[in-house]
């Protein structure tokens, strides 16, 4: 799931200090997993915000609530009155959420109140670590199901680089190489040969490097009107 | 023992320290409260395993919110006794209750005046 963390509490005091009614709009889906963006997290900064105008002396009219998914327009239209009635609204949905909630309620200034970081795991109690990087083109059939994108600090498609030591990378002893770890997954699947021939170059089309991307999916789109049904 | 303490103490129980969530501690702020102290299983001692360990880092985070939002972060504090130190208990209450006189009243409790005024 996407991964965020709460933003400094100061950053987006800064952002709402001069607005007077406030929505923080959380979200149910990925950052409530994370503990970043929920009802719980939304309660605790509607407070905190609170505590602030109130003890600064200003008027204000500080309200919470969460939706089932920021990423889609039938959860945020429940989200309409309240929206209407606030001066700023403080997403702490991940990036996705606050951009379509801006765009819907268009008019309205949106803050962001999570720092989104990535597609990950939760490895322990609060512990996430990144495992996909969306690149479009899965190859985790030939990579002994470890992603050498979202796991090899250089993202390279022919590893380990000379960076890469005792199984660790060169950015820090803490990670692990990514390209290590595929040579000891495809070491006990006995299919070390993939490392005999180079990889081809990846499409990069299919990720950032092809701009914004969409995916249509004609399987899953509305069914056009049938002219001549019986139904018309 | 009949030991005494500040009778301005309002104890909340509860089963664990760990139920203690981050916005039960801002909420006491948000009602006026000048300061707030958690009270839990002396540490490795916790009948859930780390509920008392849970509440402290959740009072560190406190201590940084209301630091953040200008009540300041010694309003909150997390100590550990058990249920036989009754005296540690009364030390703790009359502690605690000379560090808020210190900092007197809540900038909250100000403004809830103010308006009600």
């Amino acid at each position: 799931m996407i991964k965020a963390t709460p933003k400094p509490l100061e950053e987006i005091i800064n952002y709402v200090k001069d607005f007077n009614k406030i929505l923080v709009a959380g979200c149910d889906g990925c950052v409530t997993v994370c503990e970043a963006g929920g009802m719980k997290e939304a309660k605790v900064l509607g407070s905190a915000l609170r505590l602030y105008f109130t003890q600064a002396g200003k008027d204000h009219e500080v309200v919470e609530t969460t939706v089932t998914r920021q990423c889609d327009k039938e959860y945020l239209a429940e989200l309409k009155d309240m929206v209407e009635n606030a001066d700023a609204v403080v997403s702490i949905a991940c990036g996705c959420g606050i951009q379509y909630l801006t765009e819907m309620y268009n008019d309205k200034i949106v803050f962001p109140g999570v720092d989104t970081h990535f597609m990950g795991i939760n490895a322990d109690r609060g512990i996430f670590e990144e495992r996909c990087a969306g690149c479009g083109q899965c190859v985790l059939a030939s990579t002994g199901g470890i992603c050498p994108i979202a796991r090899c600090s250089k993202r390279m498609l022919n590893g380990p680089c000379g960076g890469s030591e005792a199984g660790k990378c060169e950015i820090s002893k803490d990670t692990p190489c990514g390209w290590h770890l595929i040579y000891e997954r495809l070491e006990k699947l006995g299919q070390v040969d993939r490392f005999t021939q180079p990889v081809d170059p990846k499409n990069w089309r299919t990720s950032r490097d092809g701009g914004p991307r969409v995916i249509i999916r004609e399987d899953l789109r509305k069914a056009e009107p049938q002219h001549g049904s019986a139904h018309s | 023992m009949r030991l005494q303490y500040p009778t301005d103490i309002h104890i909340i129980k509860v089963p664990c320290t760990g139920r203690v969530d981050l916005f039960h501690l801002l909420q006491a702020f948000e009602q006026g409260a000048d300061g707030v102290f958690v009270a839990g299983c002396l540490e490795g001692d916790c009948h859930y395993m780390h509920g008392n360990l849970y509440a402290r880092k959740r009072v560190e985070r406190a201590k940084e919110i209301l630091a953040a939002t200008g009540i300041g972060r010694d309003r909150v504090e997390m100590y550990n006794l058990s249920a036989g130190q009754g005296t540690r208990w009364a030390e703790i209450c009359r502690e605690f209750d000379e560090r808020i006189r210190n900092l007197g009243p809540s900038p909250i409790r100000f403004a809830h005046e103010k308006k009600a005024a």
